[in-house]
């Protein structure tokens, strides 16, 4: 324990180095202008702005990263509450009760609970971040290849088990994915793969910013310009001192629900399929159930308002546990992150803590300090994030469109991986609308190498005897756990069936 | 075209991509099972994945036709006559963005990408589109060229001439 507070001590005077404190306030300011956004979630800001970050050094950058994510999960409730339309989907459970509140004339009342409760929802998870990181990360240590494998294998099972979404759809998202990672050269042998019509340029793969960019950039802004057809109709927010302090003193009222959503998100962000989404979609679920007035939710309840952001906020930062100690990301934005510490030429995974302390502990005491700037920034600034709302989608779009051009080609120096980005995006966003997910596909394209190598090296090892991932205990665990998962869909359906019999 | 239609469009690409990628890896000549003496073969994982996403493609088929799936179900557009237009447009916009740049270069295009979203397809003023026709090459040569040192398409050497023409004065005066 001791250790613990010592190397985050390091990390909080990291954190307050210039650079590294001008990275956490510009993070947390771009993240809560992609996060109110409508059609703009993390996974795009991280997406699109990733790039850019090869400006800085690898902490600074992480740094940068990490707040704009965070910013994001507080940034979501502003359009929630004022427009009606979830900024990313992790706050749709936001709208729900944020709505009608600003349909009475509480905005005011709804936005600061929801900067209040995503503080407290941080701040909780930040501290069981710190206290499980460091033991989690020492328990990895004894993973070899065949336990690495079996863990990326239930990271794929969540998506089954846990996504809610088609299964062969989610199946087709997470393979597609794994195939699209081995284009180019086979990474043992050396053998060039799957380059279609000999075009030399795929000899050096497709890169997940390419898909990522493409799926996150591209695609998700036609998926809004469809949606919202380029229209918003917002709600008038009146923010005054007097109101501000009243307002303070109604956070008794939604405590509970907003630790309820704390811990519950962090656990529920630690689950690869799960993320900010589900989290606070069943916080809010559980708080009404506990409610003593469930009848009010959806009708204005401030409680419906703080426990799914409390829950969005702790699952964002539960998110990168897995990706920081295990090196399995837990949200397409943490797969992202992930991708990027990879081009930085950073090693994820337990070995980080001793390979890279500076880089861990920067990250952990980074977290803390954007979780009061977010607040701040947040609660200061409302006024000017509505009026940015109120900007057009046509003024938007194109800086989107650009920036992700842009963006893909000053990472790859090739004009060839912008057109393959396009075509992603484009096929993306078909396939979306058809209810194929595409976060799988992200997850699996920066897994995909990693999970390749593992498996290839299990079987060298085992004189490519199967069994060898049953045979140790902990890969057994997760193979077994995977199994669960997968069959999970099935079983729920089974039960349905035989309880619609005896109601019969 | 009906969103049940699509979905039986789609699952027939994807069966058909799946396929195509199974015969690549096979026609490599690739080795999809054990290589004696040197482990897996490089085909093995391409290949078999693609099998999954074959079948994968193949269950999504057949759950259409037993009409188990929402969208094998719906006869709603599947897009909407009101948004195609928008969705359609911004597309082709950025398909000729990237063809423009290779032909006239990064900054060219742009303004022109800027000048038709901002004045024709936006309808702002003429003061909001000179802003963004101007500022958004600016802003990008200020951030790609300048701090991230990204050489960006300057498309046919004519184009490229000039831009080198007026990028010397940045090297000559700052």
């Amino acid at each position: 324990m001791e250790t613990i507070f010592v190397s985050l001590g390091g990390g909080l005077m990291q954190a307050f180095e210039p650079l590294n404190l001008f990275m956490i306030l510009a993070g947390c300011l771009a993240g809560l202008f992609v996060g109110c956004m409508p059609g703009l979630g993390s996974v795009n800001g991280v997406a699109i702005l990733l790039p850019v970050t090869f400006l800085v050094p690898p902490t600074a950058a992480i740094i940068f990263l990490a707040a704009l994510y965070y910013g994001a999960m507080y940034g979501g409730a502003i359009s929630s509450i004022t427009l009606g339309i979830p900024g990313a989907s992790t706050a749709v459970a936001t709208v729900f009760d944020g709505r009608p509140m600003a349909q009475a004339g509480k905005a005011d009342k709804a936005l600061m609970a929801a900067a209040i409760a995503s503080f407290i929802g941080g701040t909780v998870s930040i501290i069981l971040f710190t206290l499980f990181a460091p033991p989690l990360a020492a328990f990895a240590l004894k993973f070899g290849p065949q336990e690495e494998f079996a863990l990326m294998l239930l990271a794929f099972a969540t998506f089954i088990g846990l996504g809610g979404d088609d299964i062969p759809k989610t199946i087709f998202s997470i393979l597609l994915g794994l195939v699209m990672a081995a284009i180019g050269f086979d990474i043992i042998s050396g053998q060039p793969r799957m380059i279609f019509f000999d075009m030399v340029e795929l000899q050096r793969g497709i890169g997940f910013l390419v898909l990522a960019i493409g799926i996150y950039g591209i695609g998700e802004m036609l998926w809004t310009l469809e949606s919202t057809k380029g229209q918003v109709q917002m709600h008038n927010v009146k923010i005054t001192w007097a109101r501000f302090k009243e307002n303070l003193k109604e956070v008794k009222v939604y405590i509970n629900s907003t630790w309820l959503g704390s811990f519950l998100g962090f656990f529920v962000g630690t689950l690869p399929a799960a993320g900010a989404t589900p989290a606070a979609l069943m916080s809010y679920g559980l708080s009404k159930t506990f409610s003593k007035d469930p009848d009010s939710f959806g009708k204005g309840n401030i409680s419906g308002v703080a426990a799914p952001e409390a829950a969005n906020n702790a699952a964002s930062t539960g998110s990168m546990l897995p990706m920081i100690t295990l090196g399995i990301p837990g949200s397409p934005t943490t797969a992202i992150l992930l991708g990027g510490m990879i081009i930085w030429g950073l090693r994820p995974g337990p070995l980080l803590f001793t390979e890279s302390p500076d880089f861990v502990w920067g990250l952990i005491g980074s977290m803390y300090v954007a979780n009061v700037a977010t607040v701040l920034l947040n609660l200061a600034l409302i006024p000017v994030f509505i009026r940015v709302l109120a900007m057009p989608f046509t003024l938007l779009t194109p800086i989107i469109f650009i920036l992700c051009v842009l963006g893909v080609f000053a990472t790859t120096d090739r004009m060839f991986d912008t057109w393959i980005m396009l075509i992603l995006g484009v096929a993306g966003y078909l396939m979306r609308k058809l209810n194929y997910p595409v976060a799988p596909a992200v997850l699996a394209i920066v897994l995909g190498p990693l999970a390749e190598r593992s498996l290839r090296q299990s079987l060298i090892s085992s004189q490519g005897d199967v069994t060898t991932f049953i045979t140790r205990p902990i890969s057994l665990t997760c193979v077994i756990l995977a199994l669960l998962l997968v069959s999970y869909p099935l079983i729920q359906r089974l039960v349905r069936r035989r309880t619609a019999v005896q109601a019969d | 075209m009906t969103v049940r239609q699509a979905e039986l469009l789609m699952g027939i690409a994807t069966l058909l991509l799946s396929l195509g990628l199974m015969w690549n890896v096979w026609s490599d000549g690739l080795r999809i099972g054990w290589v004696e003496g040197r482990g897996p073969g490089a085909g093995m994982w391409p290949f078999w994945l693609s099998l999954g996403m074959a079948l994968a493609a193949l269950a999504t088929i057949v759950r259409w036709f037993q009409g188990k799936t929402p969208e094998s179900r719906s006869l709603d557009p599947y897009i909407a006559s009101e948004t195609m237009f928008l969705v359609v447009v911004s597309a082709i916009s950025i398909f000729l963005l990237l063809v423009l740049m290779t032909v006239i270069g990064t900054y060219l295009s742009l303004m022109l990408f800027m000048l038709f979203y901002v004045r024709f397809l936006g309808k702002h003023d003429w003061r909001m589109t000179a802003g963004f026709v101007i500022g958004a090459p600016i802003f990008v040569y200020l951030l790609f060229e300048v701090a991230l040192t990204k050489y960006l398409p300057k498309g046919w050497p004519i184009f490229e001439e000039g831009f080198l023409w007026l990028d010397n004065f940045r090297w000559e005066y700052f």
